[in-house]
């Protein structure tokens, strides 16, 4: 055999193999969303969608875990938000490339990314509960439980905390989009540093606040460890009212339907339904991220 | 503001082209600086108040407070009542790890006759070696073995599925795909990031177990090996996004020099760009195995849960996430247990920000080193 023909023989190899891995991972992706739409579809319809769950979780709806979600992401925007745009901005605006705040922000904000969500929720346990709330009680209530046991605060904060690496990638990539010449035009104008940020440079990467926080509430609907020990609940006869009642969570509801709820067959369909509701919501979330954000690097170049 | 500048912008002495002191222009830079400066104090606040709970387990007379204790009385609605449901109809999931723990609970009272209220004091720290988990009964033993084996395990198993799938694909994306193409692979594999972990346990539970023990003929339907599948589909994205990003940002002098001396492109590929990313790669698989291994809900649905340390990948497994998941609703604020489940999130902190810390500073480091020729 040449060494031509040997060449051919692999090079032909590594290129199929590498390209039968992409199709593996597609292939995975589609055959996850195929089997939830096939299991979920029969389920799933605008009733069970708004109503309660009834006969201990063998019929009815998921409303209150929708409702509970939203209220966990709605919170969880509220906190993460604000603050994420304004770690970007310090980065992209204010700190020196190269100074070691700047360095050690940035390490910080990678390492909160990589540390494992059960953390955030030992943290939130530690932290929020044990340490703030219980504190809270004291000082303001004389002893009082109330704030020392997991509701929804605590955990949206603790989502808030998850979520907030999202958040800052997502913007500050967003404002390094906007051109210098325009800050440089704003300056020379007479505007302030601050005037230039406000007037500028948020408005100008408006779109990437947007797709951070698209990402960061898909990403905290989604996520369940954090949330085990800091607010969810299995059931609750009623909608949460205040932020220190614990609350129905979609993720959470599937965790445990799949694996500890009494009868896991009968109520199958509706498993696989609150999985369809659940995925397509993260899906959609996503889509719409990856699309705003392709026509963010577009318009980059 | 405007007859202050219009003043001052005719003489243009030293004095006048010096910054003018701002009030509001100082406040917002110094708040917009306290604000950046969370990050930095999340992780810190982590360090000690993970460390601070896990105290208990180093002091076990501690008394668990009674306001705590009613906190965990609150819960029940969330755990209580279908526990005991699922260690009878589910054995796969739970069963298993409270059989054994019923049962040596028995043989400690026929036999040992451990008293309950001495709840083994200087025993239990000692048995954090051991391999024996048996957190609930009367003489608790915490051996962190069969945790460890099991945690390893999973990991080891997704990381040989995720690592080279991840990597090949990335090799394609960069190399060898036509541009229109690329542009629709990265979105795409990136979507699986997107997956909420529960989604890829429950399809592992429902869907994978059934296919693969009808494959391999396997006995417990849950074990390590459909737990590490399932979490090489979480770590996938990962390994890709970053060794694609750490190929594309091998320099094209690289490849045109390769190309021009008569290579063909998947040698160019092979012995060119995919060593000289290698540092990239590195820190790739790295973050990878860090999400493994701190991965909690995959592991809660789709291991088995049972806190064997053999070595066979087709038997369950309890990892340490999943230990802390599974087992803190149920514990009393304070206690023995309670800490050592905050000493075994100590330990996933510790390791997950060390390997964080490796691929940040050596692996970036030697990657810029590699690329400028240094």
């Amino acid at each position: 055999m040449s060494i031509r023909i040997k060449n051919k023989l692999i090079g032909g190899t590594i290129v199929a193999s590498s390209a039968l891995s992409v199709v593996l991972i597609i292939a995975v992706i589609i055959i996850i969303l195929i089997v939830t739409i096939i299991g979920g579809k029969e389920k799933l319809s605008w009733e069970f969608l708004t109503s309660f769950p009834r006969e201990g979780m063998m019929e009815g709806g998921i409303f209150p875990a929708i409702y509970g979600t939203a209220l966990l992401v709605i919170i969880m925007s509220i906190a993460a938000v604000p603050f994420g745009a304004i770690t970007a901005i310090y980065l992209s605006e204010y700190a020196h490339e190269k100074s070691w705040l700047a360095q050690t922000i940035r390490f910080a904000v990678r390492t909160l990314a990589t540390v494992p969500s059960i953390i955030f929720g030992l943290f939130g346990l530690g932290f929020f509960i044990q340490f703030v709330g219980a504190g809270m009680d004291n000082w303001f209530l004389g002893g009082q439980l109330r704030w020392a046991q997991p509701n929804i605060l605590w955990a949206s904060l603790t989502m808030a905390l998850l979520t907030l690496p999202v958040v800052i990638v997502s913007v500050e990539e967003a404002i390094r989009t906007v051109p210098k010449d325009l800050r440089e035009a704003s300056l020379a104008l007479g505007a302030t540093k601050w005037q230039t940020i406000w007037k500028v440079v948020i408005p100008g990467s408006i779109s990437g606040i947007m797709t951070g926080t698209i990402l960061a509430v898909s990403r905290g609907a989604g996520e369940v460890a954090p949330i085990l020990f800091t607010g969810a609940a299995y059931s609750l006869a009623t909608l949460p009212t205040s932020i220190s009642d614990q609350f129905m969570n979609l993720g959470y509801h599937i965790y445990v339907m799949s694996t500890q709820s009494s009868n896991v067959d009968k109520t199958l369909p509706i498993q696989f339904a609150t999985t369809l509701v659940l995925l397509m919501l993260t899906f959609t979330l996503n889509l719409s991220a990856v699309l705003i954000r392709s026509r963010l690097r577009r318009r980059m170049k | 503001m405007n007859s202050d500048q219009a003043k001052t912008s005719f003489t243009f002495t030293s004095a006048s082209l010096k910054k003018k002191f701002r009030f509001s222009e100082f406040f917002a830079e110094k708040l917009i600086t306290s604000v950046a400066f969370l990050s930095i104090a999340v992780i810190i606040l982590i360090f000690i108040f993970v460390f601070r709970e896990s105290l208990p387990a180093f002091r076990p007379r501690v008394k668990a407070k009674i306001e705590k204790t009613s906190s965990v009385a609150g819960k029940p609605e969330s755990y209580g009542g279908s526990e005991a449901a699922a260690a009878q109809d589910k054995p796969e999931s739970y069963g298993i790890v409270k059989d054994t723990a019923l049962s040596t609970d028995v043989r400690n009272e026929n036999g040992n006759l451990v008293p309950s209220d001495n709840r083994s004091e200087e025993g239990t720290l000692s048995s954090l070696f051991t391999s024996e988990w048996y957190p609930v009964s009367d003489n608790p033993r915490y051996g962190l073995i069969p945790l460890i084996i099991g945690t390893l395990k999973v990991t080891i198993i997704a990381m040989l599925f995720a690592a080279p799938i991840a990597i090949l694909a990335a090799l394609f994306s960069s190399a060898f795909a036509p541009p229109w193409l690329r542009e629709w692979i990265k979105p795409g594999i990136e979507l699986l990031a997107g997956f909420p972990s529960v989604v890829i346990g429950f399809f592992a539970l429902m869907i994978m177990a059934t296919f693969f023990q009808n494959l391999f003929g396997y006995e417990t339907r849950l074990n390590s090996f459909v737990g590490g599948v399932a979490m090489a589909l979480a770590a996938i994205p990962i390994i890709f996004t970053i060794t694609e990003d750490a190929l594309t940002a091998i320099p094209a002098t690289y490849k045109e020099a390769s190309l021009a001396l008569g290579a063909s492109r998947w040698q160019t590929a092979v012995f060119v760009t995919l060593p000289a990313a290698t540092p990239g790669i590195f820190a790739a698989v790295l973050l990878g195995t860090g999400r493994v291994f701190g991965e909690t809900m995959i592991a809660l649905m789709a291991t088995g849960n049972a806190a064997l340390s053999g070595l066979n990948p087709f038997e369950s497994v309890r990892t340490l996430a999943a230990t802390i998941g599974a087992e803190m609703a149920e514990v009393v604020f304070g206690d023995m247990h309670y800490g050592i489940l905050f000493l075994i999130g100590s330990m996933l902190f510790i390791f997950n920000f060390s390997l964080n810390a490796v691929a940040e500073f050596y692996v970036k480091g030697k990657l810029v080193r590699k690329i400028q020729g240094r």
